[in-house]
């Protein structure tokens, strides 16, 4: 009998990997958590190069201009997705963006500090909060979903009351002239390969103002920081120890801590990254407008988040890729600038958000059942 | 050989006024597989975490090739070469094969500061492994979520055993699995026996265990009911022993009655 059973079984084991073998390409490429945000993607830029194609959406002044937005959104984006695959959340993200603003605007233009330390300050400020968030969570055991948005509230509160307390006003202006021969402040306020602009412009390959200089100027400092932050977290990610422990923390954290893995310090680590990210997105805009806005960065977590999901990652953790989120926020800044050049009202710009963030949850349940179902 | 590889002396646990553990004693050899017997609140799970290293016992030692242990974490007793599989296997089913055979122990390559992990080296070792036991990884990178309940259990096995472990804990390996799924996992563990590991074996299955122990220690309320050597015991002396023996006797007296009273 055992042996009838044996060979019933082997039949079956092979027949099995005849068929894995076979669909194993298609398989992994449908498996990966960002097809979804890349394809969407895919989708955008087609549907607006057909209905904004002539309009100057995809000149160089204009690509920068969605390229700018979708970069922002995307520095926080991408560490929002860490931490989502690590298994937490930070509502905090937006909240924080303001609070770094004024921990910059204020030393700098109240204090007398330079503004280098103004910034690093500010840094340090977010590693405090990240900390502070992270050890909560961790520590209480409770969802990072309360503790953080009660740190939301709390950090637009401190910030709101400590700006009027000092300046008397909620904005902070005047910081643009602090900017020049500042030793940090150029890695988050110039922008790069300008001679290629400049020599573009003189092919006349490029739109050129009235004065002969370019329209487009170089690349933003937003858009290198989004590069360099994908690159870094996919690095990561797949790559080094630290990121199997990041999807091990969010994919089981009991399994996980069984086997070793300091799931408290990975998720700590995590929300300072948040924090962090919030702060360099806080410290491009602030040096880019020349003033700090208490409101500053509002509701900016719930589109991280959004970006983080379309870019594929699972809500419950353990499942999620930087590129993706990368994608994801390169969608919602696409359509958010692509909208101006379309005769669709921006108003609706809020309903797509929305329906993106349900069809890209749905696919990614679906997803995520395929990957764990048993055979 | 007469040399005990691990021994548990008078161990006893108490939370509180509860009495979760009182003198249990196993001694162990290598090769040998020791199934620990008990049904639900037995102290079966105590007694695994205080092998683990979870718990420390209150009363008692733990001696491991000669020399008294005291395991101060779960690390210590991995250190040791206590390698314990829990029920829940402490996998991922997100993650691939490789990246949850190395979770936690992940090889490195490259220079100091900027180590990355080694996954080609570790697809390689997972493959390999998983293909000792003739579960065909072909593809290393395939979430664990895909394989079925015995192979995860396999697994889980295997990972303990590559990691070092002389003694390897096992929680209810079988609980959850059909009988072709369970008579692979069991036959893994005859496997891993036969090269020198000693084996600890809980379960509340008499059917799974019988088979494949070679000493049965049973567990009542948190007492050890003895050791007992396969020659000196039947399956169903066993069975009787834990509490369920007695209860299932009970209830088929029961169901006769009420069959009776119902015909």
């Amino acid at each position: 009998m055992s042996d009838k059973a044996k060979s019933i079984a082997s039949k079956k084991t092979s027949g099995q990997d005849e068929r894995l073998k076979e669909v194993s390409k298609l398989r992994l490429l449908l498996n990966r958590p960002e097809l979804g945000a890349v394809g969407g993607a895919i989708l955008v830029f087609i549907f607006f190069g057909i209905v904004a194609g002539d309009t100057g959406m995809f000149s160089a002044y204009g690509t920068l201009n969605f390229l700018d937005v979708s970069a922002n959104l995307g520095i926080i984006a991408i560490a929002a997705a860490m931490l989502m695959i690590g298994g937490e959340f930070d509502l905090s993200i937006g909240s924080m963006i303001g609070f770094a603003g004024i921990c910059i605007a204020i030393p700098a233009i109240y204090w007398g500090w330079p503004l280098w330390i103004s910034i690093i300050f500010a840094f340090a400020m977010a590693v405090l909060v990240g900390y502070f968030n992270g050890i909560l969570v961790v520590r209480t055991g409770l969802p990072s979903f309360i503790v953080t948005l009660a740190m939301l509230f709390i950090l637009r509160g401190a910030t709101l009351a400590i700006t009027r307390l000092i300046t008397g006003r909620t904005q902070v202006p005047g910081l643009r002239v602090l900017i020049e021969n500042d030793p940090i402040a150029w890695m988050f306020a110039t922008d790069t390969f300008k001679w290629l602009f400049t020599w573009l412009g003189s092919m006349n390959l490029i739109a050129l103002r009235t004065d002969g200089t370019p329209l487009a100027t170089g690349i933003p400092p937003s858009v290198i920081w989004f590069i360099a932050a994908t690159l870094f977290a996919t690095w990561i990610l797949m790559k080094t120890r630290y990121g199997n422990w990041i999807f091990a923390s969010g994919g089981d954290k009991n399994g996980a801590t069984n086997v070793g893995v300091p799931v408290g310090r990975v998720k700590i680590s995590l929300f300072i990254g948040t924090a962090v990210a919030a702060t360099i997105f806080a410290t491009i805009q602030v040096l880019d407008a020349g003033s700090a806005d208490t409101m500053r960065g509002n509701l900016k977590e719930l589109e991280a988040i959004a970006a983080a999901v379309v870019g594929g990652c699972l809500l419950t953790g353990g499942y999620g890729s930087a590129i993706g989120a990368a994608f994801g926020a390169l969608i919602f800044g696409t359509v958010s600038m692509g909208i101006f050049y379309t005769d669709v009202d921006t108003d609706w710009f809020k309903v797509f958000l929305g329906a993106m963030m349900l069809i890209a949850v749905v696919f990614n349940n679906y997803i995520r059942k395929r990957v764990t179902e048993s055979k | 050989m007469s040399e005990n590889l691990i021994e548990f002396n008078n161990i006893s646990k108490f939370f509180g006024k509860v009495i979760a553990l009182k003198d249990v004693t196993m001694k162990l050899k290598k090769g040998e597989i020791m199934c620990l017997l008990g049904d639900n609140g037995a102290g079966k799970s105590t007694l695994i975490k205080t092998l683990a290293g979870v718990h420390k016992p209150d009363e008692g030692e733990i001696v491991i090739e000669g020399k008294k242990t005291v395991f101060d974490s779960p690390k210590d007793a991995l250190d040791m070469g206590i390698g314990t599989v829990y029920q829940d296997l402490a996998l991922v089913p997100l993650m691939s094969v490789t990246r949850n055979f190395f979770m936690g122990r992940e090889p490195l390559k490259g220079p100091p500061f900027l180590k990355t992990f080694d996954i080609e080296k570790a697809n390689q070792i997972a493959a390999e492994r998983m293909g000792q036991i003739g579960i065909d990884v072909r593809d290393p990178s395939q979430a664990v979520g895909t394989m079925s309940g015995g192979e995860r259990q396999c697994l889980a096995i295997s990972r303990a055993i590559y990691f070092g472990a002389k003694v390897l804990v096992l929680d209810e390996p079988t609980s959850a699995l059909g009988v072709h799924q369970a008579s692979m996992v069991l036959k893994y563990v005859v496997k891993a026996a036969s090269q020198g590991l000693a084996v600890i074996l809980i379960t509340h299955n008499v059917h799974h265990a019988y088979p494949v122990g070679n000493s049965f220690t049973v567990l009542n309320r948190g007492k050890s009911l003895g050791t007992f050597n396969k020659k000196d015991i039947s399956r169903e002396e066993l069975l009787g022993m834990m509490a369920g023996g007695e209860e299932l006797d009970k209830l088929e007296v029961e169901l006769e009655e009420m069959n009776r009273l119902n015909s």
